[in-house]
C-alpha cells in the first residue's frame, strides 16, 4: 500500500486529505492551524489523520503541499532584512515605484506609502551599465561593489536581490555581483532579477526579485524543518512537493530558492481540488469562488485548467510571477455592514472583523454587523450547525447587529439582513464578471463552483446572478484545497524575453529557441524522475502589437508551430484580441516571451465508491427551520451532506449541511447529487416550467 | 439650437422610487463599468501617453448628460446643446476643439469620443472618454507649441463630427485627420481603443437596464446623482464660509517673456450656493499656456478635492452642479478669445489645484495641505535614429507631493490618478537614449513638521541628433509651504554638451538642437512643506538622513543636527532649535511663498540663471 497526502494550510484551520494510490479511499482531518510555526500544526494533522484512518504513516510516500507561509510573510511584514543592489542612479527605483499615487482625482491628499521591503539604507548602487540590447556600456567596478557589499553584510542583512537595469537582455554584471557577495557574506541567500524574472521594467523586476529575497529565509526555513520531521516519521524516501501559484507542483528545493512563485498557494489548490472535481462531473468550462472569512477568491477555468496569469497580487504589493489568474475581493463572511451618515447607503466591506472578533454571532465579543450575521438573521446559516467544529451560532446576538443596520436606513431587520447579504453577492458577482465578461468570456457558457466555508451559502443566488448553471458544490468544500494539493501534478517553465517584431526574427530561431527551451524543462523533470516520455510539453509565446503594453499568452502545440510557423501565432493572436476587445489592428505583431512548460502525467487516482445500498433522501433528512428570501418567509428542510448518495434530488428551500460548510437551496431551485457526490444546483424542471 | 435625438420609442422614462439596496447594487454596478472602460483602454493603446502613463479619462452619463460616474465630466449636456445635428444610434462622436465644446476638452491633442447608448430605441445613457494623443500635427512634434499664436498653428481641429454613422466608420474622415499627424499609427491604435472602452460602458449600461428594467435604471441613476448633491450640500456648507476669502496662484512665465500670470479666485457661500468668482485673474497670454476652463468641469475638480478630505467612498459624480456658480472673465488666460493658442494649458490646468487647496484651506488651516506637484512638465526628444527612422518620446515629469495633514508629502510622485512614469527600460529598448539617473533630489521638499516630498532627477542621455521641447513651470515662483512650512525647492533644467558647456534652458522652450552624446538634467520640484519645521519628529528626520532623502546641511533647515548616518545629536538639536525659535521676529505665516513676486523676480537672475520675466498686463 502507498498513500499520498494532501495538506493545506489556512489561517484558521489546516486541511489533510490522505489518497490510497491503489484504492482510491480517501480520508479528510482538520486541525488548528499553529501560525506561529505552521509545520507543528501539519505534524499534528498527521497524527489526527492517522489516528483517525488507521494508516501507517510509513506507508506515505508523497506528500503536496499548500503552503500560506510566505504570503503571511508579507501580509505581516515579518520577512527577511533584505539588501538591494541596483545601478548607478537608480538606488531610488522601488522609493519612486512609478510614481503611481491610488485613488481618484485628490487621492494625493490621504495617500500613504507603505514601508519598503528593501529600505533605501539598504540599498547600495553599482558602478556599471548594460544597453538595452545587452551590451556593457560601462563595465562593472568589482572592487567598489566588494567594499560596499561589505557595509551592507556589516549592517547585518539577511537576504540580498540585485537588480540592475536592462539585466533582462544580459544578466552578466548580476552574476558577478552575485559571485562576490557569495565571497564577501557565503551564508546570505542572493536573488539576481535575470534569474528570478528576466523581464523587461525595471521596478516590477525588482520588486518581484526583493520579494523574492524578503520571504526566501523564512520559507527554506520552513520547508527544511518540515522536510526532516516527515523523513523521520514518513516513508523513508517521502518526497515533499509544494504547490506553487501557477497551480504546479515543485520539488521543495526550487521551492525554496525561488518563493516568490508560492505566493498564492493556498488560493491555487482551492483552484485544482474544484477543477478535480468539476472535471470529474464532466464540466471543463467553471468559474469557482471560494468564500472565506475575510475576502472571496475567484478563477476561471477553461479545458479544464483554470487561466493563468503573470502576475501574482499579495495585498498592495504585485509582483511578475506566474499565478492561476484568482481575484481576491476584500468581500467575506466577517465583512462589516455600515451605513454612512452622509449618504445613507448600505456598504459591506472591506473592513472585516475577521477571527477576531469575529462576525457577533459567533459570541467572541463582536458587535458590528457582518455577512456571516445576516445570513444567520435570514436563516440560511441555521443556528444548530456548529461552525469549524464547536463553534455555536447566537442568532440572537445577529440579530441585535444587523438590526442597527436596518434602525439606520429605517427599514425591517429581514429587510436589512437581505440588503447585507445581496451588496456582498453584488462584490462578488463584480469578480467574477471581472474575470469572465471581462476578458471576453460568456458566463452563460460556464457552470458556477462555490467552495470555502461560506461559498455554499451564497452559491445558488450567485447562479442567479450570473446566469451560470449548474451550481457545483463539491464534496468536502471546505477541505477543497488539500485535494487539490493531492491531485494536482508536476510542473516546470523556462522561458526566455526577445521583444522583437515578426520582421526581425526567423522561424528557424523561434524554434530553436523553444528547443533549448523545452530540453531545459525537460532535463528539470527528469531529475525529479519523471522520464521524458511521460512528460508533456506545452509551448506559450506571449505576444502583442508593436508599442502596445498588453500581453496575449498563446498556447503552441510544438507540432503546429514547426509546420505553420509564426503565422500560427499571429492568427490566434489576432483572433483573441478580437473577442476581447472588439477590434484588430493590421500592425506589426510583437514576439515578447516564449516559454516552454513541460508536465508529469497526472496522478492516477482512483474514484470514490459510493456503496450500491440505495438510501431513500428521508433518511439523510435532520430537521427544518423558517429562511426569508425574497421579501417571504419559507420552511427549509435540512439534510446531512454525509448521507446523500449519487442519484438523490433535494427541492429548495432546503439547507445541505456538513462538518464545515452549509449549503443553500432557495425556493425555485433544486439539487441534485452527480456521479462524484457533487452538489448541482439548477432552476427547478432544467429552468423550464 | 440643440441637437435633434432621434428616439424610435418615444415612450418617456417612469420615475419610480428604487429602493436603496438596488440603488447601491447599480451604484457599484456603474462604478465597476467605469473601471472596465480603463482596463480595455489601457490594454490596447499603443501611444506611450496613454498606455503607461494613463493619460485618458472616462465617464459615463445619465440619458441627459449628466454624469453619473467618472472624473472629468461633465460636458455631454452643452455638447447636447450646441450640436446642430441629428444623434442617432449607431453615431459615435469625436472632437478635439475646445472652443466647439465649450472646454470639454482643452487643446487640440485631447481627442474626446462620444458615443449615445440606446436601448429598445430609447437613448439611456452616454459613455464618453478623452485621450491625450502624442501628436496631432502643428508646427512641432508632440503638438504643443509654447510660442503658437493661435490655435491653427497647433494641429488638426476636428468639429464634432460622426466619426460613425448608423455603426459604420467614416473612414475618409479618418484618414483625412491621420494623414495630418506625425505618428499615425499611434493615433489610429488610441482611437480605437478609446471607442473600444465606450462600447464596453455602453455593453454594461443596457445589461443593467435588461437586468433592472429601463425605469428602475433610470431612476436609480437620478437618485445617484441626487446623492450627490446631498453629500455635496453638506460639504459645502462645512467649507464654503458666507463671507468672501480670495486666494491668488500664478505661473511663472508664457514661454514668451511675460509672467508671472496670477490666478485670482475669491469664494463665498449665498444659502446653499457656493460661488467661485475668478475677477483679477490675469488676462490672456499671447502663447500657447492658456487654460480654456469650463465651468462644469471646475465644479468636478472642487467636488473630487472635498469629498477626498470628508468621505473619499462616495461614487463621485454631477449632482451637485447646481449648488455652484463659476465665473470667470472673458479675455482673461482662463478664457481666452478664439483663436487664442491653447496646447500647453498644463501648467494651469494643474495650478487650479494649489489655488484650489489655498481657497479652502484659508478656512480650515489643519486640513490644507502646500502647495503640491501642480504641473505635468513635458520632455519631448524628436528625429531620426540611426537606421533613419523617425522617432518622438513624450515623457511627462513627476515630482513632490507636499506636505498634508496626514503626513510628508511623497517623494517624487504624482497629482493626477493613475498617472505612472513609462519604464526606463521600455523607453530605452525603443529610443535612442539612455537614462542615467533616476532619483529623488535630497532637500528638494519645503521643511516642514510634515515635509514636502521631494523633486525628481532625471538625467538623459541623448544618442541620437535631434530636438528636444521643454514645457515646466514652478521655475521662478515656488510651491508654496503652510502652517509655518517652508517653501519646496523650484524646477531647473540643464543641458551639458559633449564639450563640457553647460546650458540653463528655460522652462519653456522648443525646438533645441542636440547632438548624440549631449546630457539633460531635468530637476523637477518639491513639494511645499506643513507646520512648524522645528517640530519635526527626530525620527523621521533620522530615517530621512540614512536614506539620502535629507542632507546633513539640509537637516539644519529643521533645527536637526546630525552626521551623516543620521544619528542625531539630540542637545546639540534643542539648543539649534531653541535659539532658530528665539530668532523668530514675527509669528509663523499661514502661507510662505519665499518672498513677494517683486523680491523672487529682483533675485531670478542670480538664483537661476534665467532673467525674469515682464509683467503682463490688459489691454483695454
Amino acid at each position: 500500500m502507498s498513500y499520498r497526502l494532501g495538506v493545506d494550510v489556512g489561517g484558521t484551520f489546516t486541511d489533510l486529505l490522505l489518497i490510497n494510490d491503489d484504492t482510491g479511499a480517501t480520508y479528510t482531518a482538520k486541525v488548528p492551524s499553529t501560525p506561529k510555526d505552521s509545520s507543528i500544526g501539519v505534524l499534528n494533522g498527521i497524527e489526527k489523520i492517522c489516528r483517525t484512518s488507521g494508516v501507517d504513516p510509513k506507508e506515505i510516500r508523497k506528500v503536496m503541499h499548500g503552503t500560506t507561509v510566505a504570503t503571511n510573510a508579507i501580509l505581516t511584514r515579518k520577512g527577511a532584512k533584505v539588501g538591494l543592489v541596483t545601478t548607478k542612479g537608480y538606488k531610488q527605483v522601488l522609493h519612486i515605484a512609478r510614481s503611481f499615487v491610488p485613488g481618484g482625482l485628490g487621492g494625493w491628499v490621504i495617500f500613504q506609502k507603505g514601508e519598503l521591503l528593501a529600505t533605501l539604507e539598504h540599498t547600495i548602487e553599482a558602478n556599471e551599465r548594460i544597453a538595452a540590447d545587452g551590451s556593457v556600456v560601462t563595465a562593472l567596478d568589482k572592487d567598489a561593489i566588494r567594499r560596499d557589499l561589505e557595509v551592507l553584510r556589516d549592517k547585518g542583512i539577511e537576504a540580498l536581490t540585485v537588480s540592475l537595469i536592462n539585466a533582462y537582455s544580459n544578466g552578466e554584471h548580476e552574476q558577478e555581483i552575485a559571485a562576490i557577495a557569495g565571497e564577501v557574506m557565503p551564508n546570505v541567500p542572493v536573488s539576481i532579477s535575470s534569474d528570478v524574472v528576466p523581464e523587461m521594467q525595471e521596478y516590477e523586476r525588482t520588486e518581484t526579485t526583493v520579494v523574492n529575497s524578503y520571504v526566501r529565509p523564512e520559507v527554506s526555513k520552513y520547508i527544511a524543518n518540515l522536510e526532516r520531521e516527515l523523513k523521520a516519521r514518513l516513508a523513508d524516501d517521502v518526497e515533499l512537493s509544494i504547490l506553487r501559484s501557477d497551480g504546479g507542483l515543485s520539488a521543495c528545493d526550487s521551492a525554496a530558492d525561488t518563493p516568490v512563485n508560492l505566493l498564492l498557494s493556498g488560493p491555487a489548490g482551492g483552484v485544482a481540488g474544484a477543477t478535480y472535481f468539476c472535471s470529474r462531473g464532466g464540466f471543463d468550462k467553471v468559474l469557482t469562488f471560494d468564500v472565506g472569512g475575510t475576502s472571496t477568491d475567484v478563477a476561471l477555468i477553461e479545458n479544464g485548467s483554470a487561466r493563468l496569469r503573470r502576475e501574482t497580487r499579495v495585498g498592495d504589493i504585485a509582483v511578475r510571477a506566474p499565478s492561476v489568474d484568482v481575484r481576491t475581493i476584500g468581500a467575506g463572511g466577517g465583512s462589516i455592514a455600515f451605513v454612512p451618515e452622509l449618504t445613507k447607503a448600505l456598504r459591506v466591506g472591506p473592513d472585516s472583523a475577521g477571527a477576531e472578533p469575529g462576525p457577533a454571532a459567533y459570541n467572541k465579543g463582536g458587535e458590528l454587523p457582518t455577512t456571516t450575521d445576516a445570513n444567520v438573521v435570514l436563516g440560511y446559516l441555521p443556528a444548530n450547525q456548529k461552525l469549524g467544529g464547536d463553534m455555536q451560532v447566537r442568532k440572537d446576538l445577529a440579530e441585535a447587529a444587523v438590526q442597527k443596520v436596518a434602525d439606520a436606513m429605517g427599514i425591517s431587520l429581514y429587510e436589512a439582513a437581505e440588503g447585507i447579504v445581496r451588496i456582498a453577492n453584488e462584490h462578488m458577482f463584480g469578480a467574477l464578471r471581472l474575470i469572465s465578461v471581462e476578458q471576453g468570456y460568456d458566463p452563460r457558457e460556464f457552470a458556477l463552483c462555490g467552495f470555502g466555508g461560506a461559498g455554499p451559502l451564497h452559491a445558488n443566488a450567485l447562479g442567479m446572478l450570473m446566469n451560470a448553471w449548474p451550481v457545483i458544490v463539491p464534496p468536502a468544500p471546505g477541505v477543497l484545497c488539500a485535494y487539490g494539493d493531492a491531485t494536482t501534478r508536476v510542473k516546470d517553465e523556462a522561458s526566455r524575453s526577445l521583444i522583437k517584431g515578426f520582421s526581425k526574427i526567423s522561424d528557424q530561431e523561434v524554434l530553436k529557441i523553444l528547443e533549448q527551451l523545452t530540453e531545459q524543462v525537460q532535463s528539470s523533470l527528469a531529475r525529479q524522475d519523471i522520464p521524458r516520455d511521460q512528460q508533456s510539453i506545452v509551448w506559450q509565446a506571449d505576444l502583442r502589437y508593436q508599442g502596445q503594453a498588453l500581453l496575449l499568452t498563446q498556447d503552441v502545440d510544438p507540432e503546429a508551430l514547426r509546420e505553420q510557423g509564426s503565422q500560427l501565432l499571429s492568427k490566434s493572436f489576432d483572433a483573441e484580441h478580437e473577442q476581447l476587445f472588439s477590434f484588430a489592428l493590421e500592425e506589426e505583431h510583437e514576439l515578447v516571451n516564449l516559454r516552454a512548460i513541460a508536465r508529469a502525467p497526472r496522478p492516477n487516482i482512483a474514484e470514490k465508491q459510493f456503496g450500491s445500498e440505495k438510501r431513500e433522501l428521508e433518511s439523510a433528512r435532520i430537521g427544518e427551520s423558517e429562511i426569508y428570501f425574497q421579501g417571504k418567509h419559507y420552511n427549509a428542510l435540512h439534510y446531512n451532506r454525509d448521507l446523500l448518495t449519487p442519484g438523490h434530488r433535494i427541492q429548495g428551500p432546503a439547507i445541505v449541511l456538513e462538518m464545515d460548510s452549509t449549503t443553500v437551496i432557495l425556493p425555485g431551485y433544486e439539487a441534485n447529487v452527480d456521479k462524484v457526490g457533487n452538489l448541482l444546483i439548477q432552476p427547478e424542471h432544467g429552468g423550464k416550467e | 439650437m440643440p441637437a435633434t435625438i432621434v428616439h424610435k420609442n418615444e415612450k418617456p422614462f417612469q420615475r419610480i422610487d428604487v429602493e436603496t439596496v438596488t440603488l447601491d447594487i447599480i451604484e457599484n454596478a456603474m462604478a465597476n463599468a467605469r473601471n472596465e472602460m480603463d482596463a480595455v483602454l489601457f490594454r490596447t493603446a499603443m501611444s506611450p501617453g496613454i498606455r503607461e502613463q494613463g493619460d485618458a479619462f472616462p465617464m459615463i452619463a445619465n440619458h441627459e448628460g449628466k454624469m453619473v460616474v467618472g472624473q472629468f465630466g461633465s460636458f455631454i449636456t452643452g455638447f447636447i446643446q450646441s450640436y446642430a445635428g441629428t444623434i442617432e444610434e449607431g453615431d459615435i462622436f469625436l472632437t478635439n476643439d475646445p472652443y466647439m465644446c465649450d472646454g470639454a476638452v482643452s487643446h487640440l491633442p485631447d481627442w474626446l469620443v462620444m458615443v449615445p447608448i440606446f436601448k429598445g430605441g430609447r437613448l439611456i445613457n452616454w459613455a464618453a472618454m478623452f485621450g491625450h494623443m502624442s501628436d496631432v500635427g502643428g508646427k512641432v512634434p508632440g503638438s504643443l507649441p509654447t510660442d503658437a499664436k493661435t490655435i491653427f498653428e497647433e494641429g488638426i481641429r476636428i468639429p464634432p463630427l460622426k466619426i460613425y454613422k448608423n455603426g459604420e466608420l467614416n473612414s475618409d474622415v479618418l484618414d483625412l485627420i491621420l494623414h495630418n499627424v506625425r505618428v499615425p499609427r499611434w493615433n489610429k491604435a488610441d482611437f480605437n481603443a478609446i471607442v473600444a472602452a465606450c462600447r464596453t460602458a455602453g455593453k454594461r449600461c443596457v445589461e443593467l437596464a435588461e437586468r433592472f428594467g429601463d425605469d428602475t435604471y433610470i431612476s436609480a441613476l437620478q437618485m445617484m446623482l441626487e446623492r450627490n448633491y446631498v453629500a455635496m450640500r453638506e460639504i459645502i456648507r462645512m467649507v464654503v464660509p458666507e463671507s468672501k476669502q480670495s486666494f491668488e496662484d500664478y505661473i511663472c512665465d508664457d514661454g514668451a517673456g511675460l509672467g508671472p500670470y496670477t490666478i485670482r479666485c475669491t469664494m463665498w457661500r449665498e444659502g446653499d450656493k457656493a460661488i467661485f468668482d475668478f475677477a483679477g485673474t490675469d488676462p490672456q497670454a499671447p502663447s500657447s499656456v492658456n487654460f480654456y476652463l469650463n465651468e462644469e468641469m471646475f465644479k468636478m475638480f472642487f467636488g473630487a478635492f472635498t469629498i477626498n478630505l470628508f468621505d473619499p467612498s462616495i461614487l463621485f459624480n454631477d449632482g451637485f452642479y447646481d449648488l455652484v456658480d463659476v465665473r470667470i472673465p472673458q479675455g482673461s488666460i482662463l478664457k481666452p478669445n478664439f483663436p487664442a493658442a491653447l496646447s500647453c494649458r498644463t501648467h494651469l490646468l494643474g495650478r487650479i489645484f494649489d489655488v484650489m487647496g489655498g481657497l479652502l484651506g484659508q478656512g480650515t488651516p489643519d486640513a490644507m495641505s502646500a502647495a503640491g506637484f501642480s504641473d505635468s512638465p513635458h520632455f519631448m526628444y524628436s528625429g531620426y535614429d540611426e537606421n533613419d527612422e523617425w522617432f518622438q518620446l513624450f515623457q511627462i515629469g513627476f515630482g513632490g507631493i507636499p506636505g498634508r495633514p496626514v503626513g510628508d508629502g511623497v517623494d517624487g510622485h504624482s497629482l493626477w490618478p493613475g498617472f505612472t512614469n513609462v519604464p526606463n527600460e521600455f523607453i530605452e529598448a525603443y529610443f535612442p537614449l539612455r537614462i542615467e539617473t533616476y532619483e529623488s533630489i535630497p532637500d528638494s521638499g519645503g521643511a516642514g513638521k510634515h515635509r514636502g516630498g521631494n523633486g525628481i532627477r532625471v538625467g538623459y542621455r541623448l544618442l541620437a541628433k535631434g530636438e528636444i521641447s521643454i514645457h515646466d513651470d514652478r521655475w521662478l515662483t515656488y510651491p508654496w509651504g503652510v502652517n509655518g512650512g517652508d517653501p519646496g525647492q523650484r524646477s531647473r533644467k540643464i543641458l551639458k554638451k559633449t564639450n563640457g558647456e553647460e546650458i540653463i534652458l528655460p522652462s519653456k522652450c522648443d525646438n533645441i538642437k542636440v547632438e548624440k552624446g549631449d546630457l539633460v538634467i531635468f530637476d523637477t520640484w518639491g513639494g511645499g512643506g506643513w507646520g512648524d519645521p522645528l517640530e519635526r519628529d527626530l525620527g523621521a528626520m533620522s530615517a530621512d538622513i540614512k536614506r539620502g532623502l535629507i542632507s546633513v546641511d539640509g537637516a539644519r533647515r529643521f533645527g536637526v543636527v546630525a552626521d551623516a548616518n543620521g544619528v542625531i545629536d539630540e542637545a546639540a538639536t534643542e539648543q539649534l532649535r531653541a535659539s532658530m525659535k528665539d530668532s523668530r521676529t514675527e509669528a509663523l505665516p499661514l502661507f510662505n511663498r519665499g518672498g513677494t513676486i517683486a523680491e523672487i523676480k529682483a533675485r531670478a537672475l542670480a538664483e537661476t540663471g534665467l532673467e525674469a520675466p515682464a509683467t503682463p498686463v490688459w489691454e483695454r
